[in-house]
């Protein structure tokens, strides 16, 4: 409370201020709600500068007012909000509650900060686009942050829900924004798709609780009381079920394909939505979920090896990967899968630690791409690229910056975060943070392959490319640098305690949210304490490996020449990404398909509508049989009278 | 008398119209057969009237049960009503086909 | 005045059914169309104007029953509950909207394609407001044969056969329907009217509700009504006239057979099939639900292969329906208050669905998804219309159609976890089709067929503006058709407990 008092001047004004938040947070959602609307309706008649200003201010004006509220929260003032009833009936309540806590707060600032970041940098991105489509594509960013906000503060699993889908929603729209080409379409739908199956198993989870409990509000569901109420095998299952829904939103074995298509998208999209901000939802809510997920050991496992073999897989597809934006993009899945290995081992400030400076250097990277794939034209494979350095330079070396941040380098961001995610597995798990640490090496290798292809060496593209080059306007550069700091300085929130004693302001600032949790803990034993000489030479391992990694991606590529040698063996395997598509396409979608098509033509058609189609059939031809009988002939009539007659007697007389 | 006698003597009747029905095309004949039949019929109902009223009425406390008779004079009006139908439709066929072969009726057929 | 010479549900019957036999008179090109329009605005209104006289104290306003054939108990009894007015409302809400939507859709003989869908209206008005088994009956062929006469005559090139799939299909389910309406009538207590004229059975619903049926007459009665409603709803196996005639049809017969008529199988299972055969419903609940849970996946499936449109829509109609009458049968507070929400909400979505795919085959005269391509360059408006009531039928949520089907599924996990994860394969299967088709249609580039194309017009967006504000609205705040059905949720409810 006192350092938030000195901001604001006064306890009195404190109170007052806290006040007018619990009335106004709602706003936060509502404005880009607001630029969303004004944007859609009136995409027609607004120019693009105001157009990119009305989604700019609105995401400014939601950032300004987190940041009041994070002071609020940071002082200790935690709320809920409750609008308005969403559903209530006599066995369930749901109402439209917002929750504002360390950990909401915290992701508003993520959310709204980078968000504005982003829009600034796409006011300039995207200009060539003709002024309809750009207020469009504002009004869909718009959208996404509203989505976003709402999940992020929604005061039950229903709410977070909401979001989780709308989010979904515009990650589609904004996929397939260029929608004249089926390829960006084909990527939207499947990254719709895939959320969707992640979505369905989310809401089962909430069906289950609200079997089991009645209820989906946070602080009911995660009060001792009701948490007796579930078996281990609830628990469990909810758990995992919550787990699959991630696994669709944030990128995880084996819903993580859509990922690396999604990046058909618009660049500024991709940093915003499928690096920065989005793909943490999953995150998000197992961090919100924690307690639950401290109570089922089992999925904890799962959790920490899918987190960890997706790590591992995507970073080495990430090895192999030519296209920029696909490099990052198999990257953001393998840090994804560090931020759930370190949910599954129970480090929850240090997963959430690396969601917001992996945002930081994440958003930063894709911006930089963003920067450079402007200056080539649209031009993204990199072994056309080479040799930008001295064309761009602050692209150049803002890129540098995130690099180095998410190779784990002191210090730098990554480092922080993902040591404390590398050591709590180690706590855990020898064999996880060998992986890891493995995984990190590959991280530095390919991001410094990719730094060395794109800026080093010699530039390979044609001559018009190389003519156009320039470095790219302020409304580009100045989310890039202000980004870089951030990359640069964000992972000392979160300095371990073996350099400082509580260093670790973020672990503090969010230790009432998982306050149950380290209870729980506690009363089961469950802690691992590490040495702090441990510590130190884990940390020196992962620095050494990460080095070794840059100078073998240096030495390697700063003189890359482009080579039409066919890859074989492993290298091919991993730049066709493991087959796992083709996979998938085998074992799921044509099968599907054919059993759509059998039930079409065969059951449908033949089984069915020839059953019913039979009958009419039958009596049809059975009258037509019968009409010989009306030959027309008295006689003939008179004839079978009297043989009826005859037969009756007969019966009569003799049967 | 015994009642085999009308019986068979009806049966014979009976037999003869309907063979008149089934081979003749000649529609008066035709029609003159279903006479027969009905007459037949007539014949029988008369003669079972006569043997077994005397055990009906004393069944039903009755004098004399006349039930049979009275149908049979139903029936002869019913003919009488069905000869003259029927010989206009015979006239008026005559009329527009020149013919009285009731095999040519087959024609309203189609 | 009302209540005293008028109420509610007879004000609902009788306008459109007079305005639809005057209508039968105007010979003239738009008069007909004009006072359809009308007289459906003010059936609204008065739908409307019901909705604020819901409290037990108007119950003169909401209930009457004049004697008809007292000799056989029957009397023409009519009331509006929240589950009547709820469809009332849907049935006044639609015609009003379709007639908008197709103002400018020409057709042969307006003034009898106008009065039999009038007649339609006034059938569907009875059939949710009848609390007497013979009047339901009536007002339930009375809605099926004006419909009948509308597909035969403005329908498509194949509209004889379809037609006469569909009638018979109907009708050989009303007739079994009928059979056991006569059956239950005949295990009635007597009845004496107010002038001492007894009959010895009677059709009211209060009657059938006490003919002290055992639980194996319940058992085949049952069926010979779940084949009725089945078939009007409908389920599967018993749905394959659907498809056809919904393809076949003018499109604003589609439009009340997909929004409105189908609601009355559900309607039928909630206020006479539950009611009336409560053991036989626990009994079969299992059995009734697998059939649904098969048709909803089996649907879903063909959907995503279907080429035609409105076959597409017809497909998936089916899979909706099979999730409502699932829920129906799970019988419990959650399932069936979602069951509410979502008859209104379905038939909201597909008729805005329809108008968007009437348009299509109006502007480009092909209705098969492999032939168009490219609409949203040219109609960016309709593609708008077209994406949000398409995800609304998805049930994404904040649209109407997720609160609906969170409640089912919610109330179905209840009953029956398997069934539950069984029935949510639809979720990703509706996904699969309906981005399959906005994809297909709407984006890529234009061909020759899509060429000409023109956005829409200003009737066609006002009756679309109307459906999406409603998606809205009862997709943010459901809470008001909560309240209006709630208590006739627990009624039912707690008829089967």
């Amino acid at each position: 409370m006192p350092t938030a008092a000195k901001v604001f001047g006064g306890y009195w004004f404190l109170r007052y201020m806290d006040n007018v938040l619990q009335k106004i947070v709602w706003w936060i959602p509502l404005l880009p709600l607001i630029g969303f609307l004004l944007n859609g309706l009136r995409r027609n008649t607004l120019s693009k500068k105001v157009a990119g200003t009305i989604g700019s201010i609105t995401v400014l004006g939601s950032f300004v007012l987190s940041l009041l509220l994070f002071f609020q929260v940071k002082a200790g003032h935690s709320f809920n909000v409750h609008s308005f009833d969403f559903i209530n009936i006599t066995s369930l309540k749901i109402g439209f509650d917002f929750k504002i806590d360390q950990l909401s707060s915290l992701f508003l600032l993520i959310i709204t900060g980078i968000g504005f970041l982003i829009h600034v940098y796409s006011t300039s991105y995207m200009q060539e686009e003709p002024s309809k489509d750009f207020a469009k594509y504002f009004s869909y960013l718009n959208l996404f942050i509203f989505s976003m906000l709402l999940l992020v503060m929604g005061g039950n699993y229903v709410i977070m829900f909401i979001g989780w889908e709308g989010v979904g929603l515009c990650s589609y729209l904004l996929i397939g924004f260029w929608f004249k080409n089926h390829e960006n379409n084909s990527a939207a739908k499947k990254a719709f798709i895939m959320n969707r199956i992640g979505d369905l198993a989310f809401l089962l989870a909430v069906f289950w609780l609200i079997t089991k409990m009645g209820t989906v509000n946070y602080d009911e569901v995660f009060s001792p009381v009701n948490l007796a109420k579930l078996s281990v095998a609830d628990i469990t299952g909810i758990t995992l079920l919550m787990f699959v829904g991630a696994t669709g939103k944030s990128a995880q074995i084996p819903l993580y394909t859509w990922l690396p298509d999604a990046m058909a998208g618009p660049t500024p999209v991709s940093a915003l939505i499928h690096a920065a901000t989005m793909v943490t939802a999953g995150i998000y809510m197992i961090a919100r979920s924690n307690i639950l997920y401290t109570m089922a050991p089992a999925t904890q496992v799962v959790v920490a090896i899918i987190g960890l073999a997706t790590a591992v897989l995507a970073a080495t597809i990430a090895l192999k990967q030519n296209d920029i934006k696909k490099v990052l993009a198999y990257s953001t899945v393998s840090q994804l899968g560090y931020m759930f290995l370190g949910l599954g081992v129970g480090a929850y400030t240090g997963a959430v630690f690396h969601v917001m400076t992996h945002a930081f250097f994440k958003a930063l990277l894709f911006l930089g791409a963003g920067s450079v794939i402007h200056a080539m034209g649209g031009e993204q494979d990199m072994r056309n690229m080479g040799g930008l350095k001295k064309y761009m330079n602050v692209t150049h070396l803002t890129f540098l910056i995130g690099c180095i941040a998410i190779s784990g380098i002191p210090p730098f961001s990554g480092f922080f975060s993902k040591d404390e995610i590398l050591a709590a597995a180690f706590a855990k798990n020898r064999v996880y943070w060998g992986i890891g640490v493995v995984t990190a090496a590959m991280t530095a290798f390919y991001m410094f392959r990719l730094y060395a292809m794109t800026f080093l060496g010699k530039f390979r593209g044609t001559h018009e490319q190389e003519h156009h080059l320039h470095e790219s306007p302020a409304a580009i550069t100045f989310p890039l640098i202000v980004l870089a700091i951030l990359a640069f300085v964000g992972g000392w929130v979160g300095i371990p305690e073996v350099f400082m004693h509580s260093g670790h302001k973020l672990g503090e600032f969010l230790a009432p949210v998982f306050a149950q949790t380290n209870v729980y803990i506690e009363a089961h034993h469950l802690q691992n304490e590490l040495s702090h000489n441990t510590e130190y030479i884990l940390m020196g391992t992962s620095i050494l490996l990460a080095i070794a990694g840059i100078y073998y991606a240096w030495n390697k590529y700063s003189k890359y020449q482009k080579a039409d040698i066919a890859s074989t063996g492993i290298s091919k395997l991993l730049q066709d990404k493991w087959y796992v598509d083709e996979i998938y396409d085998a074992v799921i979608v044509r099968p599907l398909k054919s059993l759509a098509m059998f039930f079409n033509n065969v059951v449908e058609k033949k089984g069915i509508d020839g059953m019913v189609n039979g009958v009419g059939k039958a009596v049809s031809y059975g009258s037509r049989q019968l009409r010989w009988l009306q030959s027309g002939q008295v006689g003939a009539y008179v004839l079978l009278m009297v043989i009826g007659m005859l037969v009756l007697f007969i019966i009569q007389l003799f049967l | 008398m015994d009642i085999k006698a009308y019986i068979a003597l009806s049966l014979t009747l009976f037999t003869i119209g309907i063979i008149g029905v089934l081979i003749r095309r000649n529609a008066i004949i035709v029609f003159m057969c279903i006479e027969l039949m009905l007459n037949a019929v007539n014949l029988l109902l008369v003669a079972f009237s006569k043997m077994h009223s005397a055990s009906v009425a004393a069944k039903a406390s009755l004098t004399f049960a006349s039930d049979a008779q009275i149908f049979v004079f139903f029936i002869m009006i019913v003919a009488a009503a069905e000869v003259s139908v029927g010989l206009a439709i015979i006239v008026m066929m005559y009329r527009n086909t020149h013919s009285i072969d009731v095999n040519f009726l087959n024609r309203l057929k189609n | 005045m009302l209540g005293t010479y008028f109420t509610f549900p007879e004000l609902l019957i009788w306008l459109p059914f007079v305005a639809g036999i005057i209508c039968f008179f105007l010979g003239k090109k738009n008069a007909a169309k004009k006072v359809a329009l009308v007289a459906s605005f003010i059936t609204l209104a008065v739908s409307v104007i019901s909705l604020f006289y819901t409290n037990d104290k108007y119950a003169s306003y909401n209930n009457v029953s004049y004697v008809w054939l007292k000799y056989i108990g029957n009397t023409f009894y009519v009331g509006l509950d929240g589950t009547g007015r709820l469809l009332t409302l849907l049935t006044a809400v639609a015609f009003p909207v379709i007639f908008v939507a197709t103002y400018n859709t020409k057709q042969k003989t307006p003034a009898s394609f106008f009065g039999l869908m009038l007649l339609t209206q006034a059938g569907l008005m009875g059939v949710f407001s009848a609390l007497d088994a013979l009047l339901f009956y009536f007002f339930w062929e009375l809605a099926l044969i004006p419909v009948y006469f509308l597909c035969s005559q403005w329908g498509g090139e194949k509209r004889i056969q379809t037609t006469f799939k569909f009638f018979v299909y109907t009708f050989a389910g009303s007739l079994l329907m009928l059979i056991g309406i006569i059956y239950v009538y005949l295990h009635t207590p007597g009845r004496t009217f107010e002038d001492g004229t007894f009959s010895a059975h009677s059709f009211a619903l209060s009657s059938f509700l006490n003919a002290g049926l055992t639980a194996s007459e319940q058992n085949w009665l049952f069926w010979l009504f779940f084949v009725a409603f089945a078939v009007k709803m409908p389920v599967f196996p018993f749905h394959t006239w659907q498809p056809d005639t919904y393809d076949q049809s003018p499109t604003s017969v589609t439009m009340v057979l997909s929004g409105i008529m189908v609601k009355m199988g559900l309607f039928g299972v909630i206020r006479w099939l539950v009611p009336v055969f409560p053991l036989a419903t626990v009994h079969f609940s299992h059995v009734v639900m697998m059939l649904c849970i098969i048709g909803i996946i089996y649907a879903s499936c063909i959907a995503m292969v279907q080429d035609n449109l409105k076959k597409l829509v017809a497909y998936s109609s089916i899979a909706h329906i099979g999730l409502m009458c699932a829920a129906i049968f799970a019988m419990n507070q959650l399932s069936v208050q979602g069951v509410m929400l979502q008859m209104f909400n379905h038939g909201i979505n597909i008729i805005g669905l329809w108008i968007v795919i009437e348009l299509i085959e109006r502007k480009t005269g092909v209705k098969n998804i492999s032939q168009l391509g490219g609409v949203a360059q040219k109609a960016p408006v309709l593609t708008i219309f077209l994406v949000i009531i398409a995800l609304a039928n998805i049930a994404l949520p904040l649209t109407n159609a997720f609160v609906g089907e969170f409640l089912m599924f919610s109330g179905l996990y209840r009953f029956n976890a398997w069934y539950t994860f069984a029935a949510a394969i639809s979720i990703i299967l509706a996904a699969v089709y309906t981005l399959k088709m906005i994809q297909r249609v709407f984006y890529g580039n234009t061909n020759t067929v899509t060429e000409a194309m023109t956005d829409i017009s200003i009737n066609e967006k006002i009756s679309l503006a109307v459906i999406v504000c409603l998606i809205f609205i009862m997709g943010i705040y459901p809470q008001p058709m909560i309240e209006l059905t709630k208590e006739a949720v627990s009624n039912l409810v707690a008829m089967v407990k």
